[in-house]
């Protein structure tokens, strides 16, 4: 076991692992962040994507102790201080229906967008293209995101 | 009826907000403390063999383990319609996977530790994959007691065969109806078995305190269901209805795996045996491949015979399902195909064969479809191919036989009101029919394919829904019913429902999830039914506190109770204008009299609905004299397919759905199934092709090897369409959609290919690769 330490939705946390626990693990049993969501353990579905340092992960697929000294953010984090302009189209675009999927892709449409606030629907689906989604058939998702975009849609 | 404010208003869902913020608590995400104990299952390697012996004493002596547990500590059987299976294997497994054993221990890596110590020995018995293989009378019996299982009584097993159910519809005279056909046209349909796939998976918790009370959380469609079949399971042992409590939080997608009772009967018995622990097991999404159900494999034998005018005269259609190690919710699946196999047309000489045949493959049950896409993959691609030998416009043969109002169906009650006519019109418009379109890409063809939708809910004849409707002291409702939303919106249409009644904003409306202690009864959130028929319960609840809410004002304020309506969260008179009372100022604390004294009370709703008009009873031999099905819901699709003449690689540029929703109380929402549904319908097609080996293991059970599509698999175009042709005995007119939206998928692509290559593909899936073979096999 080990204590790490790493800065969870802009807080310090301070927890003890095991060498062999995901971050997903972590996150979900320890820290009590359960937005994160194990739907196939092994990288395949994106239920479980977080941003680690800025960039989308799978958690399923980071051991905690790797996560040391770095920097997490979950949904939870993203919702602390009201909801971002996507979340808010996604509610009002009826995007997701089960919902289990929902925060793996607003961690993914998340990064997308911090780093391309214009992306085009192309860049949208490929930037979608690793979180499974059973119930929707992605079109009112996608619809959200490009709706979302400053300036509204971008061809 | 004054303009609707709330019912066919594209809604903002309720749980919206929950879903996208995080909030949304799952099965898995609730804290159940630190007595939480985890349940590993062992399952068996083999396909069928009897148990020799178990082994478990080593992985008994583990340190840290709580328990150990095999079939001898719960020898009982349970199934919904037809008990077949035990809580662990008894004396025989039946197929790869079966659980036959758990470890119990505080954390689950010393119960994976440990469940690695123990030893099963098994003796191993021939085994039966393939339905055809499973009906020869020579055939090896998988359930040699069938005969001693109970089962409802609109079910056939046959004592001395693989046959759990044999479900015979016989309308008029085929011989007869082939004799006058001009045309006839036979022939065979695959369609092999497919995984719900819910994000989600299955799990469930039990805890059995120490008063003996048991309370299950599950990953569930069924939570009342669930209950009555643990307290039914577990009676041995004297639990009560009253002292199992099932909470069902939301759901991550269900699809039909989550209906009735699979992997959930572990955690409840479990817990029995742990008292004051909560006990928890969940799937590994391996598991949820091979031990929560799947759906059955068909083999469909059509013959359809028409007249040169295009008349139909006569169908014969055989059915032969594979539907695994247990019968238990299959059967009921057979069941329904049995009596509806005719699709959405008009025969006088109807003889239907439907046969449910167990094999050594994994336990097959409910499937959002539950069997209608299956043989609607054979039935629609035969009248496509006899439209061809009649040289008849396949949307013009279609319309042609399509059912309407008052033809009889198979089993002989008269067709309810649809929009099936206005369906074909407006899908055949929408996809340019009988246009030929040209792609700019030489290397590539364009195809179109039609298909129409039919299904009607499969539910025992009492099936029933109920619910509760609370008002607070602010005016808002809390309303409580026991239907799941899966992610359909059923939580959002009940509160527009109730909404719509009381004059009370949506917003101001609260739904809550099930929990078997306080929600009033519903039978299973499955067969597209909880909108018609919790929608009718809820409906009569508003109409109850409605009731109240004008005999108290008549009571205290002398109005006539047919002069006051409800508007804006007020009670208003016609006659009287002045008079405007807000709910919120009585609905809790009643109304003061001049004396001081109070009047009224909380308002309570309550409504219930039951069809009573159903009835499973008739001749098991002709399947006449019952009224089994409430009604269908009808509609038509197309789709305009792009294909690689050298590749076979396929690409949808637009596909288009209509459904008769009676009235739509949601559209964004009905939409919103279309475009889920018909790409799970396109999945079932393209992508999703489960392998097994010859010693019945399945290779496949991930996401990785058993392909789902992306968002980068999607049509470039979806067209959803709604038709509205009231059900006059739904809430507002409104019948189901849910399961219909995947129906069409599969015959419209083999329909579109043939259209394109001239090249008919008669099995699922139909795979790149499957249509680059038969573009090699053409040259």
């Amino acid at each position: 076991m080990k204590q790490i330490k790493l800065n969870l939705n802009g807080e310090i946390r301070s927890v003890l692992v095991d060498p062999t626990e995901t971050l997903l693990d972590v996150l979900r049993d320890k820290l009590g962040i359960k937005s994160p969501k194990c739907g196939c353990d092994r990288g395949d579905c994106g239920a479980c994507n977080v941003l680690l340092n800025g960039r989308s992960v799978r958690s399923c697929l980071i051991l905690a102790i790797e996560t040391d000294g770095q920097e997490v953010v979950t949904v939870e984090g993203i919702s602390q201080k009201g909801l971002s302009r996507v979340q808010e189209t996604m509610i009002n675009k009826n995007a997701f229906q089960c919902g289990f999927c929902a925060p793996g892709i607003i961690i993914s449409a998340t990064e997308l967008l911090n780093n391309n606030p214009h992306p085009t629907l192309e860049e949208i689906k490929e930037a979608l293209s690793g979180n499974l989604c059973r119930c929707t058939g992605y079109l009112p998702i996608l619809e959200a995101v490009r709706e979302s975009l400053e300036g509204g849609k971008n061809e | 009826m004054s303009e609707l404010q709330y019912v066919g208003k594209s809604t903002v869902r309720i749980d919206g907000r929950e879903k996208v913020s995080g909030a949304t608590r799952f099965t898995e995400d609730l804290d159940y403390g630190p007595n939480l104990l985890y349940a590993v299952i062992v399952g068996s390697n083999e396909a069928h063999a009897y148990i020799k012996n178990i082994d478990v004493e080593a992985a008994q002596n583990y340190p840290g383990v709580a328990g150990v547990f095999t079939g001898k500590d719960f020898p009982y059987k349970f199934g919904l319609y037809l008990k077949d299976r035990y809580v662990f294997a008894l004396d025989r497994v039946r197929f790869v996977g079966e659980q036959v054993a758990a470890v119990v221990a505080r954390d689950i890596k010393t119960a994976e530790r440990a469940a690695k110590l123990i030893k099963i020995e098994y003796e191993t018995l021939p085994a039966i994959f393939d339905q055809m293989e499973s009906f020869r009378s020579d055939a090896l019996l998988i359930h040699p007691d069938l005969e001693e299982y109970s089962h409802v009584p609109w079910f056939c097993p046959q004592a001395g065969t693989n046959i759990a159910h044999w479900r015979k519809t016989r309308r008029g005279d085929v011989e007869k109806g082939f004799a006058e056909a001009d045309v006839i046209l036979e022939d065979e349909y695959h369609v092999p078995r497919y995984a719900h796939c819910p994000l989600e998976i299955h799990a469930a918790v039990g805890l059995c305190d120490l008063s003996g009370r048991l309370t299950v959380w599950a990953s569930s469609q069924s939570p009342h269901t669930q209950r009555n079949l643990f307290a039914e399971v577990l009676a041995p042992l004297g639990f009560k209805h009253k002292d199992v409590r099932v909470i069902a939080p939301p759901i991550g997608g269900g699809f039909g795996g989550k209906a009735g009772v699979s992997m959930e009967i572990l955690a409840a018995a479990l817990a029995t045996r742990l008292k004051g622990n909560p006990v928890k097991v969940v799937w590994s999404r391996e598991q949820e491949f091979y031990n929560t159900s799947q759906r059955q494999g068909l083999i469909a034998k059509i013959k359809l015979g028409a007249k040169k005018d295009g008349t139909f005269t006569a169908i014969e259609h055989q059915l032969y399902w594979d539907t695994g190690a247990s019968a238990e919710y299959g059967a009921n699946v057979v069941n329904a195909v049995g009596l509806s196999a005719i699709g959405p047309y008009r025969y006088s000489n109807i003889s239907i064969d439907s046969v449910c045949l167990y094999t050594n493959l994994p336990p097959c049950g409910a499937y959002r479809g539950f069997g209608y896409s299956e043989f609607m993959f054979g039935l629609e691609s035969h009248i496509t191919r006899l439209a061809a030998k009649l040289e008849i416009d396949p949307v013009a043969l279609r319309r042609k036989n399509a059912i309407v109002e008052g033809d009889i169906l198979a089993y002989g009650v008269p067709m309810n009101p649809s929009g099936l006519l206005q369906a074909i019109d407006q899908v055949a418009a929408e996809i340019d029919w009988g246009k030929k379109e040209i792609s700019n890409d030489p290397n590539k063809v364009i195809g179109k394919g039609f298909s129409l939708i039919w299904k009607a809910p499969a539910m025992p004849p009492n099936a029933s829904s109920a619910a509760f409707l609370k008002f607070n002291e602010d005016g808002s409702i809390n309303l409580l019913v026991s239907g799941m939303d899966m992610g359909q919106g059923f939580l959002t249409v009940m509160a527009q429902i109730a909404a719509e009644i009381l004059a009370v904003p949506v917003s101001k409306i609260r739904t809550e999830n099930p929990d078997t202690d306080r929600n009033p009864y519903e039978w299973q959130t499955v067969a597209s039914h909880v909108t018609w028929s919790c929608g009718n319960a809820v409906k009569k609840a508003a109409l109850d506190a409605r009731d109240q809410i004008f005999e108290l004002i008549t009571r205290v304020h002398y109005l006539p109770k047919d002069t006051l309506f409800l508007q804006d969260e007020m009670v208003k008179c016609r006659t009287q204008p002045k008079f405007q009372l807000p709910l919120k100022d009585f609905v809790i604390n009643g109304i003061m009299t001049e004396d001081g004294t109070f009047k009224g009370g909380p308002i309570l709703g309550r409504g219930i609905f039951m069809p009573e008009f159903t009835s499973a009873n008739s001749d098991p031999e002709t399947s006449q004299g019952g009224h089994p099905n409430v009604h269908y819901t009808v509609g038509a699709a197309a789709i305009k397919l792009e294909i690689d003449r050298e590749t076979g690689e396929m690409h949808v540029k637009k596909a288009v759905e209509a459904l008769d929703a009676g009235k739509a109380i949601n559209p964004v929402l009905v939409k919103g199934q279309i475009t889920g549904g018909l790409l799970q319908g396109l999945s079932t097609v393209f992508f999703e092709d489960m392998r097994y080996n010859d010693k019945g293991k399945l290779l496949n059970p991930n996401f990785t090897d058993y392909k789902i599509p992306t968002a980068k698999d999607i049509p470039d175009e979806i067209v959803p369409i709604i038709i509205e042709v009231p059900q006059p005995d739904g809430p507002f007119g409104a019948r189901g959609v849910g399961e219909h939206t995947m129906i069409p998928a599969a015959p419209m692509v083999a329909n579109a290919i043939e259209n394109a290559l001239g090249i008919r593909i008669k099995s699922m899936p139909i795979t790149q690769e499957k249509v680059a073979i038969a573009i090699l096999n053409k040259k």
